[in-house]
């Protein structure tokens, strides 16, 4: 394992951030914030692509989680009306459990890897990352599984309409329903 | 930009990816609102991603394999969001609830 302190900064610090925002999505009570957490989180991820020379990643990593993934959330969240209503509070029991739980995997994942041979990166050519040579090797080696992930998203699209739709409701009976549920 | 990585292991992105995804797991064992344990996952999904990408830089040749796969794990994590939150809200709907331990009617 190698001297922490010789560890240059930029990667001490996005590590920093990326852990802090993670801890907070865990632990804060407001899911607003959680989400606003996350969206911090997936940032400072895309921060460390461009750090590992993959720039297109990073973009993509922008443009899909912090972009629409989160937004999604985001509408579902204030759709639902949470942002207020505080989840039930789990006993403290649940708390150790979890942490304990993490924490062995924590343990065992790094102890399996310490026997392994360390070595420093060798580092990509820099080209590697960009959206010329990515899209020319998804066009040719990967083009049976990136037509796949088309039919997948159709698949998703169409599932998520039809688990969405309230079957036969008119927009009306759906705003009696929730004025009826908002005065019960 | 190389030379960042002078001082720079494939174990230190090891620890980091090992660190975010059992903060994803904690979370994921922790929490009861079904909202916060899809976001875990995610969490957890890019704890993996993050670990792709480094080791695609750790071996240093000329193929982008394991960027391709950070690419096709973000498709799936894309559609998955999508009906989990479809899903999410149907449940919403019919118990008027987002916290998962009310929901093990399997059970009986």
């Amino acid at each position: 394992m190698g001297n922490i302190s010789n560890l240059p900064i930029p990667f001490l610090v996005l590590s920093f951030i990326t852990i802090l925002c993670a801890l907070y999505v865990v632990t804060s009570k407001n899911p607003v914030h959680s989400v606003l957490a996350l969206i911090l989180t997936f940032f400072s991820i895309s921060a460390h692509y461009i750090l590992l020379n993959a720039q297109f990643l990073a973009i993509v990593n922008l443009m899909v989680y912090a972009g629409a993934i989160m937004v999604l959330f985001l509408f579902v969240l204030m759709l639902l009306n949470l942002s207020k209503d505080s989840e039930p509070v789990k006993s403290n029991l649940w708390g150790v459990a979890a942490a304990i739980s993490a924490g062995l995997l924590l343990v065992i994942i790094t102890a399996s890897f310490q026997k392994t041979g360390i070595a420093i990166m060798q580092g990509n050519a820099p080209e590697i990352g960009l959206v010329k040579n990515l899209g020319r090797v998804l066009m040719t080696e990967y083009l049976v599984p990136f037509e796949l992930s088309g039919i997948l998203f159709i698949a998703a699209m169409v599932g998520a309409v039809l688990l969405g739709k309230r079957d036969g409701a008119t927009v009306q009976e759906i705003m009696d329903l929730n004025n009826e549920t908002d005065n019960a | 930009m190389l030379n960042i990585f002078q001082n720079i292991e494939i174990s230190h992105y090891i620890y980091l990816s090992c660190v975010l995804f059992c903060i994803g797991l904690f979370g994921v064992l922790f929490r009861r609102n079904a909202i916060i344990l899809l976001m875990c996952i995610e969490l957890m999904l890019n704890a993996v991603n993050l670990l792709f990408a480094a080791f695609s830089e750790y071996m240093g040749d000329k193929d982008a394999n394991g960027q391709m796969f950070v690419f096709f794990i973000m498709v799936v994590a894309a559609a998955e969001a999508a009906v989990g939150l479809a899903i999410l809200v149907m449940v919403y709907r019919n118990t008027r609830k987002t916290d998962v331990s009310f929901l093990d009617s399997l059970k009986d």
